[in-house]
Parts: C-alpha cells; sequence; structure tokens
C-alpha cells in the first residue's frame, strides 16, 4: 500500500506543479485568441455546430491567408460545459496565455468575467449574447456586444408582433408569451418585454425552463395551453429549443406564432419538429447557406482538406453561420487594429481599440465575401453594440429561409434603458473603474 | 524510521489528549501551513491559484461542513448545496444592507442564516433517518433553489438575476470585487479556512463531537446514556449548514466574484460534496481536503496540466477523459478504500511508523 500511494502522491505531485507552469510560449509571429466552447453537456446541440463555425473560419484566414496580414491566429477552445465554474477557469486560463479577446459563449461566463476585465483589461467579445447594458461604452470600455444586443431583440419580436397584426396600435389586449431558461441568459429580454408591455398595452406572460427540466417541459406547456398567448418568444439555448418546438407541435401551439430568439434557430431545434415544424420562426442576425465566398472558401481550404472536424452537409447551417460570423468579427478586429497601430503582433489593449473603432461596411462585406451574410455594423465609443439589423428566419422543413426584410430594433426604446441600466450596474458595483480610455475614430 | 515516536513522554493530561500527539505530526501540519501560506503564493502563478487553490479551499470548508453531519452525526443530507446558496445570499443581501461593515465579518455572519435554515430543515431529522431523511434533504435543495431564482428580493431585483459583487476593502487592500488580486482572495479563503477546521476540530473532539458520534453509532444507546438526540441533531444540522454557508459565501464573493448565482447551488452541486466527503472519508477533517482535492481540484489539473505537459487534450477530449477518470477513480477508490482517502493516509503513516520492519 504505501508503494502505491507513494506513487500517486508522485503522481499528483507532477500534476500538480504542470498546473502551476501552465504558462505558454509567445511565438513571434502570431496573436493568441481564447475561445469558450462546449461539446459536451445538455447545451452542445447548439454549442457544437458554433464552435464549429468559428474554428474553421479561423483555420480557412491561417490557410488561405496565412493569418491576418501574415500574424497567425492562434485559436483554442476552453471546454466549459455552459458551466460558470469551469468557464472561470477558462478565463483565467486565456489572461494567462495573453489572449487578445476572450469570447465566453455564455451570458453566466460573460457576467462573472465583465468586473474581471477592466481590471485585466482583457477585450470581452459577445457577439448579440451576454449583458445588454454593456453596449453602454462609456461605462463598459472592454465589453463589446455587436451587432445588437437581447434588448434589441425583444423590441423585435414586439415589433414582428405588430408586424404581422398591422401595426403597433394593433398590439393593445394582445398576450407575448416568453418562454425562456431560467438562468441569466433567459431573463435578460425581461425588462425590455416589460417596459414595452406597458408602452403599447400588451399582456405579457412569462414561463421559465429551469435547465434540469429543458427535457420536460410538459407542466410547462400546460400553463401556456392555459393561458393562451398571441405570440410566444423563446429564449432558448441547447437541448431546450428542440423541445420547445416539439412541445409547440404537440400541444397545437401554431407554429408560426413561436419566434425563436437568434440562438433558438439551430438547424437542429427546428429539424426536431419534423414536417410540423414548417413555419417556426426565428430571429436571425446572419444568412444560412452555402452560398457565400467566405464559405465557399471554408469549404475549399478546410473541410475538403480534411482540417475540420465538421461534416461537409453541416457547413453554412445557421449556427455554424453564427460562428463564421463571430470569427469574422475578431479577424476584422485584429485587421483593424493592425491598421491603427501599424503593429503586426497586436495586443489586448490594441485590440480593444481595433473592437471599438470597428466599422464594417457593405463594400467591405461583399471584400471578404460575404455580401448579403449580415449587415453593416459599427461600433464607437459610446455604443458598443451597433444596434444593427436581424430578420425574422422561417424554417422551410429542411433549411432556414429568409421571407423578409432586414428589421431595425426598437433603438429609441432600447437605448435608455441600456443607459439607465449601465449607471445602475456600475454604481452597484462600488469603485467601478472610471473609464480612461481615449476614443477611437471610425475608420 | 522515518515516524516513530520513541522518546516522546507524555507527562500531563492535556499532552495525552493533544488532538496531535505526535511530533512528527505537529511538525508535518507546520510543514503544510507553511507551504499553503509562503509556497503557493510564491511559486503558484495567478492561474493556479485562482482556479485550483481557491475552490480546494471554498470546497473543502464546505466538505468540512457535510462531514459534520454526515460522518460525524451519522445524517445524510443531499441539501449542502442549497445550504451554501442561503449564505451567498445572506451574504450579499447583508451586503447591500450594511456596506460599512467589513466583507469578512459579513461571511461570517451569513453562516449564522444558514444555520438558522439548516436546523429549521433538519427538524425532520427527530423523526426520521437514514435514505428517507436524505430525500426530506432534497426537498431543502429544490425549494432553497427554486427560492433563489424566484424571490427577486435576494438579488436586489437584478435583471439578469445574478449577484454583483462589490469591491470591498480590508486595510485599504481590496478583497472581493475584481480588482482584488487572486493572492488577496486566496490569503482570506485560507485565513477563514484555517480558522474554521481548528474550530471544527475542536467541536468534534469535544462534549458536542462526542455525543454527535454516539448518535451516529447507536442512538438509542446514546439517548439511554443521557444524550439529548434533539440536541445533538439539531446542533449538527446548525454547524454544519453554518460551514456550508460560509463555503457558499466565500464560493460567489472570493471566487467566482460575481456573475451568475442562480444556476450555481444546484444539486449536482450536493452530490459533489457528498462524493467529496464520502471519498474523501466519513468522520474526518483531514479527509475532507482530501475528497475536496480528489473531486474539485483534480478535473482542472488534468484538464489544463495534461495540455501543459505535451499530452495533446483538447476541449471536449479532455472534459470526456475527466468524466471517465474520476468516475473510475471513485469506483476504484469506494471497492479498495471505502473508508476514503484518509485512512489510506492513516495506513500509510502506520507504515511508515514501523518502517523498515514491520510486524
Amino acid at each position: 500500500m504505501k508503494k502505491s500511494s507513494m506513487i500517486k502522491g508522485v503522481a499528483l505531485g507532477a500534476l500538480l506543479a504542470a498546473g502551476a507552469l501552465a504558462v505558454p510560449a509567445n511565438a513571434q509571429d502570431s496573436v493568441y485568441f481564447a475561445n469558450n466552447a462546449y461539446r459536451t453537456g445538455p447545451f452542445s446541440g447548439s454549442g457544437i455546430p458554433i464552435g464549429d463555425g468559428m474554428r474553421d473560419y479561423i483555420s480557412m484566414i491561417n490557410e488561405r491567408d496565412g493569418g491576418v496580414n501574415g500574424v497567425k491566429v492562434v485559436y483554442e477552445e476552453c471546454e466549459t460545459g455552459y458551466d460558470t465554474k469551469k468557464s472561470i477557469e477558462c478565463y483565467e486560463q486565456a489572461k494567462s496565455k495573453n489572449t487578445i479577446v476572450y469570447s465566453p459563449w455564455s451570458t453566466g461566463a460573460t457576467l462573472a468575467a465583465i468586473p474581471r476585465a477592466h481590471i485585466d483589461k482583457i477585450p470581452i467579445l459577445s457577439m448579440a449574447y451576454g449583458l445588454s447594458a454593456s453596449a453602454d461604452g462609456t461605462n463598459f470600455p472592454w465589453v463589446f456586444i455587436p451587432p445588437f444586443t437581447y434588448w434589441d431583440g425583444a423590441s423585435l419580436m414586439v415589433k414582428h408582433m405588430a408586424a404581422e397584426l398591422g401595426g403597433m396600435d394593433k398590439l393593445k389586449g394582445k398576450k407575448l408569451g416568453l418562454i425562456h431558461l431560467d438562468a441569466p441568459f433567459g431573463k435578460e429580454p425581461i425588462p425590455v418585454l416589460e417596459s414595452l408591455a406597458k408602452k403599447y398595452g400588451f399582456e405579457l406572460k412569462i414561463f421559465p425552463v429551469a435547465a434540469a427540466d429543458m427535457q420536460n417541459q410538459g407542466s410547462l406547456w400546460l400553463s401556456i395551453r392555459r393561458d393562451r398567448p398571441d405570440y410566444l418568444y423563446n429564449q432558448g439555448w441547447g437541448a431546450m429549443n428542440p423541445t420547445a418546438v416539439k412541445e409547440a407541435i404537440k400541444n397545437n401551439f401554431p407554429i408560426g406564432k413561436l419566434v425563436g430568439v437568434w440562438w433558438a434557430g439551430g438547424d437542429d431545434d427546428a429539424r426536431a419538429g419534423g414536417p410540423e415544424a414548417k413555419g417556426y420562426k426565428s430571429l436571425n442576425l446572419n444568412a444560412a447557406g452555402q452560398n457565400f465566398p467566405a464559405i465557399q472558401d471554408i469549404l475549399k481550404h478546410v473541410v475538403e482538406k480534411g482540417k475540420s472536424t465538421t461534416p461537409k452537409e453541416k457547413v453554412g447551417e445557421n449556427l455554424y453561420n453564427r460562428g463564421v460570423y463571430n470569427s469574422m468579427l475578431v479577424v476584422e478586429a485584429i485587421r483593424n487594429a493592425q491598421k491603427l497601430t501599424g503593429k503586426k503582433v497586436i495586443t489586448a489593449e490594441d485590440m480593444r481599440r481595433g473592437l471599438e473603432s470597428l466599422n464594417i461596411t457593405e463594400a467591405r462585406l461583399k471584400e471578404i465575401g460575404m455580401e448579403g451574410f449580415a449587415t453593416p455594423t459599427s461600433i464607437s465609443c459610446t455604443d458598443h453594440s451597433g444596434h444593427s439589423k436581424a430578420y425574422v428566419a422561417e424554417w422551410d422543413g429542411t433549411k432556414w429561409t429568409k421571407p423578409g426584410e432586414w428589421l431595425e430594433p426598437l433603438k429609441d426604446e432600447v437605448r435608455p434603458l441600456i443607459e439607465a441600466n449601465a449607471k445602475d450596474y456600475v454604481e452597484k458595483a462600488g469603485n467601478w473603474p472610471k473609464r480612461t480610455e481615449s476614443c477611437e475614430k471610425s475608420s | 524510521m522515518f515516524y516513530r515516536e520513541a522518546g516522546q513522554y507524555k507527562t500531563n493530561y492535556a499532552a495525552d489528549m493533544a488532538v496531535f500527539p505526535l511530533r512528527q505530526d505537529r511538525i508535518g501540519l507546520a510543514v503544510i501551513l507553511g507551504i499553503a501560506l509562503v509556497g503557493v503564493p510564491l511559486i503558484g502563478n495567478d492561474f493556479f491559484i485562482a482556479s485550483v487553490m481557491i475552490p480546494f479551499l471554498v470546497f473543502s470548508l464546505a466538505a468540512i461542513g457535510l462531514n459534520i453531519l454526515t460522518g460525524y452525526t451519522g445524517l445524510i443530507s443531499l441539501g449542502t448545496a442549497a445550504f451554501m446558496g442561503v449564505g451567498a445570499y445572506s451574504c450579499y443581501k447583508l451586503t447591500t444592507f450594511f456596506p460599512g461593515v467589513n466583507i469578512i465579518v459579513l461571511i461570517l455572519v451569513s453562516g449564522l442564516f444558514s444555520a438558522a435554515i439548516g436546523v429549521l430543515f433538519g427538524l425532520p431529522s427527530l423523526r426520521i433517518k437514514g435514505f428517507y431523511l436524505a430525500v426530506a434533504t432534497l426537498a431543502a435543495q429544490f425549494f432553497l433553489q427554486w427560492a433563489f431564482v424566484r424571490v427577486p428580493w435576494l438579488f436586489n431585483y437584478n435583471a439578469s438575476g445574478a449577484i454583483e459583487v462589490p469591491q470591498r476593502t480590508l486595510f485599504g487592500l481590496p478583497i472581493t470585487g475584481a480588482s482584488a488580486t487572486p493572492e488577496t482572495r486566496y490569503f482570506v479563503c485560507l485565513g477563514l479556512v484555517v480558522v474554521l477546521t481548528w474550530f471544527a476540530s475542536n467541536l468534534v473532539h469535544g462534549k458536542l463531537g462526542r455525543s454527535w458520534m454516539a448518535v451516529r453509532d447507536m442512538d438509542i444507546a446514546a439517548e439511554l446514556m443521557g444524550i439529548k438526540l434533539l440536541n445533538a441533531k439539531l446542533t449538527a444540522f446548525a454547524v454544519s449548514s453554518y460551514f456550508a454557508g460560509v463555503a457558499g459565501a466565500m464560493m460567489i464573493f472570493l471566487w467566482y466574484g460575481g456573475g451568475e448565482a442562480n444556476d450555481v447551488f444546484t444539486i449536482r452541486l450536493s452530490f459533489n460534496i457528498l462524493f467529496m466527503v464520502i471519498i474523501g472519508g466519513l468522520g474526518s477533517l483531514i479527509g475532507s481536503f482530501f475528497g475536496a482535492a480528489f473531486i474539485a481540484s483534480l478535473p482542472t489539473i488534468l484538464k489544463f496540466g495534461l495540455p501543459a505537459l505535451g499530452v495533446p487534450l483538447t476541449g471536449a477530449t479532455a472534459e470526456h477523459v475527466t468524466f471517465m477518470l474520476v468516475g473510475a477513480l471513485i469506483i476504484f477508490f469506494l471497492i479498495v478504500e471505502p473508508h476514503g482517502l484518509a485512512r489510506l493516509w492513516q495506513i500509510a503513516k502506520q507504515k511508515l511508523r514501523t518502517w523498515p520492519f514491520p510486524y
């Protein structure tokens, strides 16, 4: 027994030492980018396509162009399983490896990282997720939430409802239900929906789904049947979405009135409902499909060369393209930062400047092979979100389509709420670092 | 050879009753404390301190809490995470009400709220025990977790339902909030854990601890000997929940540093702490530390340590391997040494005492 316990002790000691020495080597001609991923756990259904899209776009840039202006992007995934404890570890890991930007991929992880990032001076890119109030760049100089926030999304839902009903004045007396994951992510849209409900006179019913009950929504749908909402907005993620689609069909809820937030627009989410899911809607910020030069380049330079784990037919699915969009933002921000500073290998501080003056125009989208993939987005000093456009995508039984136009959120409603909430956050935090970073002119 | 007590004479009762009667043990303890106080902050980098050592300390305290209840008193509880949550949320409310009071005081006081709730949910233990009691404490887990999400007053009506940890200082040095360095937070954790472990050690070696163990071994016999079951069981619940509550407050304020709190205190965490106690060793304080290191720190060390050692493990694979490895090790330990790592430690010490001439 003694011998074996000694061996165990030595092995443990070695591991402990390895953990302590986990300091990375920094190559001269590369930048390091840490991304949280969840390819395990109940949220992996949504996490895998996103992670694939993120990784493949970066690989494509490295393969095709030899990096961003010749600087390789060293991309590393850190597995979180959508668990806050693990995402905090991943943040610490990213920090110790001098990441130029941190990509949390969970609202909970973003919330935990925001106060740290302002001290550690690491920019956070929470693309269309995370703390809505962080769109206020004056108080959150290190957080970026393009192209829009959950609050914009909630306002778009109301706008969509009004458009179908025939005008904002028709909202009076209608009932909007919100099914949401009972976590910070799911609760985000509530304040905006409440405020809009008061203003336009519709009723808001809230149906929370605990993470443990994601695949067991039976009782919740009983209450939905009782309350008979005219529209349902689904702020769901992971295993919760296909279940919601299936339950809607099972309960004879008109599927066209069920609208998901953009994270509820996975191909697998809709596919779970079978042919009856035709007509399921979801807000969307990127186009689905493979018909974009950038996606074709991914196929050519990465997937077909066997440098990706993504099956070919999954390339171009909605959430995959979402990941591509996120990586595109990172790459463009690096490029922008290089232009601003004249340096090739940029630091986190440079990256912050690059993100803050990020301006993706129509022409630029065309240049990088993404015309029609998304709308132009620009970030400024005060506005870290851009409040860009989204559209209501529709599932046609096999793929996501774009039946309507790009819609603008109700920015006038959302912006004051964001600023008030940001002020409140900063006050409560006590001793919140004042913004000292100078303002970057848009390039 | 290495570890022989020959020549160490006890000349008074105090020496005979000492918790660490052997000089080598006392030296060992001093060395461990020395490493914890000087070695770790000196050698470990921020990542190691923030992601391995602080979680280890927090879980050790929680495991000690559950060990008092399950290991020393024989009452099984599946509500540890909920009691940790009570500590975290009451600490948050206390910081809102008393912004001027030092956060360490508030962390210690928040345990009292947890103790009160623990006693409340411990009341059924007077009538039921074993498996049935475990189910009763499960009610605490579900109810409290529901309350953390559903009672907006608890998180100050925050839009995301998250706790935002304010910055608080000690001697001008920030100890909570984002600007607190991992070292500072580590020292605060270490201080709290050392003091509370000393407190727990005194409790379990004293009259109260003896009555707990008597209840554990045979409650009817204990009652016949004049031990009041009501007092023994409820104090066990109170002390256990107090430790859990302090651990919970430490978890949010000194480790997580804000953010998502409402899905932290889940049944999964309760189970994890129960595993820590079982693996570490029931009825052993040092076992609680072993268990915490095994269940909480080992996965982190494997996940980040193996790639650092050159073993190519990425993302999901590391996660799957960790799951399998920890699962297999749990089964291995339960078969090879059901009394936990603490017993293994004891055996190793015994062997060292007789080496090289075992009888």
